[in-house]
C-alpha cells in the first residue's frame, strides 16, 4: 500500500541506490571502465564490520568509519596494483582485470573467513523505529536518507568548489585534454577510486544493516543495482547516477505493491522490462552527460 | 627552444611521421603547412606527449621530453590548443579557465592572467558562469586559446584555430595570434589557411605524407614556384 511508510522506504532505497550508482559511475566517467570489483568493496566493508564489531571493543561509530576506510583503501590498492599496470593497454584488459580482482577478493573471503554467512553486530538504532505522523519508520531508513544527503552535498562541494573536483569533472568530459593541461592522470584516477571506495563503504553499512550478515558473494546484488541504475540515469553523468538510483528504487518499490502476489517473484523481470523501455526512448540514459550543443551565432 | 630530430610516429600500422625534424627559437611564430594527412596534427600530438614516437628525439629548452606524459610536458610549459577546441562542455567558462591554470599554483598569477585574458577576450568575462558547451564556435575557440594562455605557456601550439569559423571570426583569430606573437609568446601554428598564415608567421615548414618537404620565410615560400604549385595553390583561399 502506498502510504508515508512506503514513501520513506522508497526514498531511503533511492538514496542507497544513488550512492551505489555514484561510486560506479565516477570511475566509468573517467576510465570508461565498469568496475566489476565494486561489489567486493561492499563485501570488504561488511567483513570489516563483522571482525571489528564482533571481536574488538571499539565503539560502533569507529567500526563504521573503519569499514568505510577499509573499502576506500581496498579500492585504492586495486587501482594501484591491478588497474594501473594495464591502464595504457586496452579497455578490454581493464575489464578482464576488474573480473579478476572481483574473483580474487571473493575467493579470499571464502578461504580466509567462510563461505557461510557471518552475523554482523549492529547497534540498537538499526533495529528500532520512530513514529512519524502515526507511521512507524525504521531509524535505518532515516539514517540512510540523512547520510546520502550529507554525502551528495559533500561530493557536490568537492566537484564544484575544488580544483581536484573540477579536474574530475573535466576528466569525465575529456581525459586526454585534462592531462594536457597538466592534471596528473594518477591523481585524478586515484581520487575517483577513493570516492568510489568511500561510497561502497558507506553503502556496505546500510546494505548489511538490512540482513545483519555478510557473505563472500554479498557484493553481486548491489553491483547489479548500481549497474542498472547508471544505465537508466546515464553512464557518464553523476547527476544521472543519482536520478537512475531513485528511478530504480521507485520502479522496484511500486512493482512490489502493484503487482499481484503471484507475479511478485517476477518483479526483477518487470523491472528490466521497464529499463528496456526507458533505453528504447533514451538510449544514452535519462540524463545526458554533456552540454555539447554548440550555440549558433 | 624546441627541436624535433628525425621523429617517426605511427597510429597502429599506419605510419604518420617519417623522420620529421623542425626547430623553433624563443619568441618565434612558426607554422606547419600541408594538406590533410600530411602529419601536422600528429607532429603536435607527438610534442604534447599524446602520441609516443618510436624513433627520434624531441628537445625542449635543451632537455629531452620524449616519452614524457602529457601532464609532465604541460608542466614544462607547453600548451596545445587541439583541433576541434576540446573545451570541457559541462564545465563553466570560469572552470575551464581555472583548470587551464592548473600548473600555476599562485593565486596572484592566476588573477593577473585572468585579467589579461579578459582584456584579450572580453566576451568570456560576460559568459563566465555559462557552460562551455553553450558557447558559439568562435567563443569556444577563444575559450580554448584563453585556457591554454592561463598557464603562461613558454610554447603555445595551435592546431587549426580558424577551422569551421565564419570569415569575420577567422580575421579575429589571426589578429589575436599576431598580437600574442608581438607579446613574445612562442607559437607553433598548424593551419590550412595558407595566405593568412604567411601574413603573420616568421617561418613555415611544408609537410607532405609525414615528411618535411621544405621550409623558409613567407617571402621565400611565396616565390618558390614548385612548393606553391604543390602545396599552396589548391589550399589558397579563393582558388578552387
Amino acid at each position: 500500500m502506498i502510504n508515508l511508510e512506503f514513501i520513506i522506504n522508497m526514498i531511503s532505497l533511492g538514496s542507497l541506490y544513488a550512492m551505489l550508482a555514484l561510486g560506479l559511475v565516477i570511475i566509468y566517467g573517467i576510465l570508461r571502465l565498469v568496475n566489476f570489483a565494486y561489489g567486493e568493496l561492499i563485501m570488504i566493508g561488511g567483513y570489516t564490520m563483522f571482525l571489528l564489531a564482533g571481536f574488538t571493543p571499539l565503539p560502533w561509530l569507529v567500526v563504521a568509519v573503519l569499514a568505510v576506510a577499509a573499502a576506500m583503501f581496498t579500492s585504492l590498492f586495486t587501482e594501484l596494483v591491478a588497474f594501473r599496470p594495464v591502464r595504457e593497454k586496452s579497455l578490454t584488459a581493464m575489464l578482464i582485470t576488474s573480473f579478476a580482482v572481483s574473483t580474487l577478493l571473493q575467493n579470499s573471503a571464502l578461504l580466509i573467513i567462510s563461505p557461510r554467512a557471518r552475523a554482523v553486530t549492529l547497534p540498537q538504532i538499526f533495529q528500532t523505529s520512530v513514529m512519524i505522523a502515526g507511521t512507524s519508520v525504521p531509524w535505518r531508513n532515516i539514517l540512510t536518507i540523512v547520510t546520502s544527503i550529507v554525502m551528495l552535498t559533500l561530493l557536490t562541494l568537492l566537484l564544484r568548489r575544488t580544483v581536484l573536483g573540477i579536474a574530475l569533472r573535466a576528466a569525465a568530459d575529456n581525459f586526454t585534454m585534462t592531462r594536457m593541461l597538466g592534471v596528473p592522470a594518477n591523481t585524478v584516477i586515484s581520487a575517483a577510486f577513493a570516492i568510489s571506495g568511500i561510497m561502497a563503504g558507506i553503502v556496505s553499512i546500510f546494505w548489511i544493516a538490512r540482513s545483519a550478515s555478510v557473505t563472500p558473494t554479498i557484493g553481486a546484488p548491489p553491483l547489479l543495482v548500481a549497474f542498472v541504475a547508471t544505465v537508466i540515469g546515464g553512464m557518464r553523468s553523476l547527476t544521472g547516477a543519482v536520478v537512475g538510483g531513485f528511478v530504480y528504487a521507485i520502479i522496484i518499490s511500486l512493482l512490489g505493491v502493484l503487482l499481484p502476489p503471484e507475479l511478485l517473484e517476477f518483479r526483477e523481470a518487470f523491472m528490466f522490462a521497464f529499463v528496456i523501455i526507458i533505453l528504447l526512448f533514451r538510449p544514452e540514459g535519462l540524463v545526458s552527460s554533456k552540454t555539447s550543443v554548440e550555440r549558433v551565432g | 627552444m624546441l627541436e624535433l630530430n628525425n621523429i617517426h610516429a605511427r597510429y597502429g600500422a599506419i605510419t604518420a611521421l617519417r623522420g620529421v625534424s623542425i626547430s623553433i627559437s624563443q619568441g618565434e611564430l612558426v607554422a606547419l603547412l600541408g594538406v590533410n594527412g600530411a602529419g601536422k596534427s600528429t607532429t603536435l600530438a607527438s610534442i604534447a606527449g599524446v602520441l609516443r614516437p618510436w624513433q627520434g628525439n624531441i628537445l625542449f629548452e635543451g632537455s629531452s621530453i620524449l616519452g614524457r606524459s602529457p601532464e609532465q610536458i604541460a608542466r614544462r610549459g607547453i600548451s596545445l590548443v587541439p583541433e576541434g577546441r576540446d573545451i570541457f562542455p559541462s564545465l563553466t567558462v570560469e572552470e575551464n579557465l581555472r583548470l587551464g591554470a592548473f600548473t600555476r599554483s599562485e593565486k596572484t598569477e592566476y588573477r593577473r592572467n585572468l585579467g589579461e585574458i579578459f582584456d584579450l577576450f572580453p566576451v568570456l568575462k560576460e559568459r563566465l558562469q555559462q557552460p562551455g558547451g553553450t558557447l558559439s564556435g568562435g567563443e569556444q575557440q577563444q575559450l580554448a586559446i584563453a585556457r591554454a594562455l592561463m598557464s603562461s605557456p613558454r610554447l603555445l601550439m595551435l592546431d587549426e584555430p580558424s577551422l569551421g569559423l565564419a570569415p569575420a571570426l577567422v580575421d579575429q583569430i589571426f589578429e589575436l595570434i599576431a598580437r600574442l606573437h608581438q607579446s613574445h609568446v612562442t607559437i607553433l601554428l598548424v593551419e590550412q589557411n595558407v595566405d593568412r598564415t604567411l601574413e603573420i608567421v616568421d617561418r613555415a615548414y611544408l609537410m607532405n605524407t609525414g615528411l618535411i618537404e621544405g621550409q623558409g620565410t613567407p617571402q621565400q615560400l611565396r616565390t618558390h614556384a614548385d612548393i606553391e604549385g604543390i602545396y599552396m595553390g589548391v589550399h589558397r583561399q579563393g582558388n578552387p
